[in-house]
């Protein structure tokens, strides 16, 4: 199949590099996966500089409640009288922070750039299957994120019901003033944004399949790919339910249905919905929910799992248990979703189910944690600064996922639902997580999307600050939430039982804005490389994978002449033959494409 | 205690950048090379720093867990509670075991295993039996955790009617409580929003005779040792009723009855001479104190005291007053619980007197009583708009 897939490619694309690009084809519509790549980086960087920003202000608004800030007053508006934030807006803030950093950084922002980056490259493909298709994801997502930002302007505020949107306060505009106009921009972007997903999920999933090399075998993919191609299906399985349940509640907002709302009496007066449930929300609502973390998450596994090796000079350990693991956290990611409803007023048998089905899912996540450190072990480790990220992101996977077992538990999550515990719990082993992946793969990727390479010093300075922040931040926030401190509270000190817990509040913001402060050193570090960066080598971590034996420059259909031939799997790094000698003298790793050298035995890994 | 806290984020704070000047230093040698590939140096130095953030993941533990472990809710007020606390200590214990370990070992092995010319790695790709150890363990352990959980959290779920549990209806709208007594007859009266009018702010069904002696009351008042049965039911949009103290909660779901029950173990003024909530009302009062003084030098009126009450918290986001959606709960004894819902009007009696107030219209004192009482419960609707 994929030998007369590359018999043709071959042939289309002998005449490359000859036909003129316009500024607009190359860098605007361009239906090349590298460029694309670039677009979906930089505006997932964009989308999460405004996403942490928010962040920032709410923090404020925590630590020092209802004190005055210029800065409020000047970026909030009539929302921060006198410089003071108002409720509403804090909710807003809590809601459009939740959305564009699970949706817009994290699954585009993340999944977006390196399926696209890497897919092609690391199969030994020119292209995605269809470019076309590919662009076209990329400019719904476009659109999605202007909408979302639109809504930031709307006369009675943007979304403000939680990223979760339960009915009936997503319904309401009666309820809470950001449900009128705000909501339904929110609904609009969504559905864009998920056709998108679609359309870039269906991409993916068609290109693993299809257009791999000669020799490319499935148990011969990197890591990345496997988790790229399963991130997708996952994708495509659950995102068109949350369209779904995004449909059914623009019809009860708009055309007086009621799939979610029943016996509602508000503002003096008896709405007319009768026989809708929120629970039914819930479960569509979470359906996507659940799974939605693991497409955020996935991806930074395989990127992971990429540089460990890669910078250990070591193969990743337990190649066939990372891909099963993979599969089996893939499969249960769907049927665990109860876990968030376990107060929600369903049956409570059902959270006996979704209690058994959660706590299985920390077996693959255990091995996959185990395999990580194993391939650390007796290794010969190069901290380049994707390196460090990608331990860091072992320590905090393991640090947010074990509390994971207590929320995954329906008798303790009885006690530290909705407060804080969650809270700490999801940044940690999502948000931080993710984002050390999505860094990981920004320093180590560098060279291949720009041809030039980031400065390390100043990187090793952004994780190890980054690093102690992130770890400030969200290890006292479990304290307060075992304190009973509910979450999307405005002030904690409405009345007096928390006070005593404002000091850490403090402590907490105070490592917030530290953190996202020393995010700027990153973006300066990355914008100014973009230009001024030194010029990359073709291969400059010595990685076996085939992108890095493409050339420095871009061109369209990524290698020169013939495309390689795979000879071995991707992770042959100080490899001996049984003298004690590498396999090739003098190198410690064996690229995929160089042939099984005399008296080399094939892994059977 | 918040100064030394800034003074502990200053200072790593300035250890970081103190150890940031030392890699551009050690970078800036004549010899190095520009190619932005980590070299011998950079592994070293950040070989030792990988050591030293293990350390500072066990001292922020430590630290955390010594100064802030104070914070975990005071012994649990409710019979299932402590079972709860018991499988939280079990599990909490399980995950700094593995957590100290996992992260020792990660750590330790980046710190050991830096990078150095010359070195050569070992060419380890899999090894059955430890893969095999490392799932087994798992397995057995969350084996464990699943049944205890599931049997605890079968224990609080099934409610035994042959407790003869009282019955309290727990009404949330925005932004506040109500609670309704099922009366004497321990049923509820059938209630759905379409019949909220005038003073039948719960919409209770005035034609059910078992509405009659139900009591409504902005207060909940619980006799201590008597399994409780709340039945949920919410007019607007989702509610929590989080009864942290309880280790009880359960979501307000309009359009369905939701129900969650248990049976108080301690009275409100036992708690509050517990040590653990003297000691914490009296910080909270320190807090108070500071807090008055400014208000005083301001010219402004300073703060109450504080003294504890159980409260029931609202903690599902339902809009802009939802940070401040509390309702006092008092946790008695049967004696002194029966004298006060004796005192308490029961529904059908506020119906009937809104019925005569309207239908005869001669001025007594009583009369004006109840007129007062209107007026507060009018208020009360403004509010709600």
């Amino acid at each position: 199949m994929s030998a007369v897939v590359n018999a043709t490619e071959a042939h289309t694309h002998d005449d490359h590099g000859h036909h003129e690009q316009t500024f607009i084809t190359k860098y605007i519509f361009s239906t090349d996966h590298k460029m694309i790549a670039k677009q979906y980086l930089i505006t997932g960087l964009l989308m999460g500089i405004i996403g942490i920003g928010m962040s920032i202000l709410f923090r404020m608004q925590l630590a020092w409640p209802e004190q005055s800030f210029w800065i409020f007053e000047a970026l909030l508006g009539k929302w921060a009288p006198g410089g003071v934030m108002t409720p509403e807006i804090y909710l807003a803030l809590v809601t459009i922070h939740g959305t564009i950093m699970v949706f817009f950084v994290l699954t585009a922002g993340l999944s977006g750039t390196f399926s696209n980056l890497l897919i092609p490259l690391q199969i030994g493909a020119r292209d995605m299957a269809s470019g076309f298709l590919n662009m076209v994801s990329y400019w719904l997502f476009f659109i999605s994120s202007l909408v979302m930002l639109s809504s930031l302007f709307v006369e009675a505020g943007p979304a403000s019901a939680g990223w979760t949107i339960y009915p009936p306060l997503s319904a309401l505009p009666q309820a809470i003033g950001g449900s009128g106009m705000g909501m339904t921009l929110w609904l609009s972007s969504m559905a864009i944004f998920i056709a998108s997903s679609l359309m870039g999920s269906l991409n993916y999933i068609v290109t693993v399949i299809n257009l791999r090399t000669v020799g490319m075998s499935m148990t011969r993919l990197p890591l990345t790919i496997w988790a790229f191609f399963v991130t997708a299906i996952i994708g495509v399985v659950s995102f068109p339910v949350l369209l779904s349940a995004a449909l059914l509640l623009i019809m009860d907002r708009s055309f007086g249905t009621s799939f979610f709302l029943s016996d509602i009496f508000i503002q003096g007066e008896v709405l007319s919905h009768q026989g809708g449930s929120p629970v039914l929300f819930e479960h569509l609502f979470w359906f996507l929910g659940h799974p939605e973390v693991y497409i955020v998450i996935l991806p930074a596994m395989g990127l992971v799992s990429e540089i460990l090796a890669t910078n250990s000079r070591k193969p990743i350990f337990g190649y066939r248990a990372m891909i099963a693991s993979i599969l089996a956290i893939a499969f249960l990611s769907t049927i665990v979703w109860g876990h968030h409803m376990f107060v929600s007023g369903m049956n409570p048998f059902l959270g006996s189910v979704f209690t058994f089905t959660t706590l299985l899912i920390a077996i693959p996540s255990a091995v996959k944690a185990f395999n990580w450190i194993t391939t650390l072990w007796k290794g010969n480790i190069q901290f380049n600064p994707a390196m460090l990220f990608s331990i860091g992101f072992v320590s905090t996977f393991i640090t947010g996922g074990l509390t994971g077992i207590i929320l995954g538990d329906s008798t303790l999550d009885i006690n530290v639902h909705d407060t804080y515990f969650v809270i700490a719990h999801f940044h940690l082993v999502m948000g931080i997580s993710a984002l050390y992946g999505l860094l990981a793969g920004v320093y180590h990727w560098f060279p291949k999307m720009f041809g030039r390479m980031m400065n390390k010093n100043l990187g090793f300075v952004h994780f190890w600050v980054t690093a102690i922040g992130s770890y400030g931040v969200f290890f006292p926030m479990h304290f307060i939430g075992m304190a009973g401190l509910p979450r999307r509270y405005y002030t904690n000190t409405a009345f007096p039982y928390f006070d005593d817990l404002q000091d850490v509040n403090v402590v907490i913001t105070v490592f917030a804005i530290i953190t996202s402060a020393v995010q700027l050193v990153f973006l300066y570090n990355f914008f100014s490389s973009i230009f001024f960066g030194k010029k990359a080598t073709m291969n400059p971590w010595e990685a076996t994978t085939l992108e890095w034996t493409a050339p420095v420059e871009h061109i369209h259909g990524n290698w020169y002449g013939d495309l390689p031939i795979v000879y071995r799997w991707p992770y042959d790094y100080s490899k001996t033959n049984e003298d004690g000698e590498y396999v090739i003298t003098g190198q410690d790793f064996v690229p995929q494409n160089i042939p099984l050298q005399k008296g080399e035995e094939e892994m059977n890994h | 205690m918040t100064v030394f806290l800034i003074i502990i984020v200053i200072a790593l704070f300035s250890v970081t950048v103190w150890q940031m000047s030392k890699i551009f230093d050690l970078s800036r040698g004549p010899n190095t090379d520009s190619s932005q590939v980590a070299s011998q140096k950079d592994n070293k130095v950040n070989g030792y720093l990988m050591l030293m953030f293990l350390v500072f993941i066990y001292v922020i533990s430590i630290y955390c867990f010594w100064h802030y472990s104070k914070f975990y809710l005071p012994e649990a007020a409710s019979e299932h509670g402590s079972e709860v606390d018991t499988l939280m200590f079990i599990t909490l214990a399980l995950i700094m075991f593995v957590l100290v370990l996992t992260q020792g070992l990660l750590h330790w092995f980046a710190f050991k295993y830096r990078g150095e010319k010359g070195k050569k790695a070992l060419f380890f790709a899999d090894n059955d039996k430890l893969e095999f150890i490392w799932t087994i363990i798992p397995v057995i352990v969350l084996a464990g955790l699943i049944i205890y959980g599931l049997f605890t959290w079968s224990d609080i779920m099934n409610i035994n009617d042959e407790d003869d549990p009282l019955v309290i209806e727990i009404y949330a709208y925005q932004f506040d409580w109500r609670a309704r007594y099922s009366g004497e007859d321990n049923t509820l009266g059938k209630a759905n929003v379409r019949f909220i009018q005038g003073v039948n702010q719960l919409g209770v069904d005035e034609s059910d005779p078992y509405g009659n002696d139900d009591v409504i009351i902005n207060e909940l008042h619980l006799p201590v040792g008597r399994p409780v049965l709340f039945k949920f039911r919410s007019q607007d949009v989702l509610h929590s009723a989080f009864f942290p103290h309880f280790r009880a909660q359960m979501n307000v779901v309009p359009g369905m009855i939701t129900q969650f029950g248990f049976t108080p173990t301690i009275t409100s003024e036992e708690m509050r001479e517990s040590e653990y909530m003297v000691e914490k009302v009296g910080r909270i009062n320190d807090i108070r104190k500071d807090k008055s003084k400014e208000l005083m030098a301001a010219g402004e009126v300073p703060l109450d005291s504080y003294e504890f009450e159980y409260y029931l918290l609202c903690n599902k986001i339902c809009g802009q007053g939802h940070y401040n959606m509390q309702m006092k709960i008092v946790v008695e004894s049967e004696e002194d619980y029966k004298a006060w819902i004796k005192e308490q009007q029961t529904f059908g009696a506020t119906m009937a007197a809104v019925a005569d107030v309207s239908s005869v219209d001669v001025s007594t004192n009583e009369d004006d009583a109840l007129e007062e009482d209107l007026d507060e419960e009018g208020n009360t609707e403004t509010e709600l708009e």
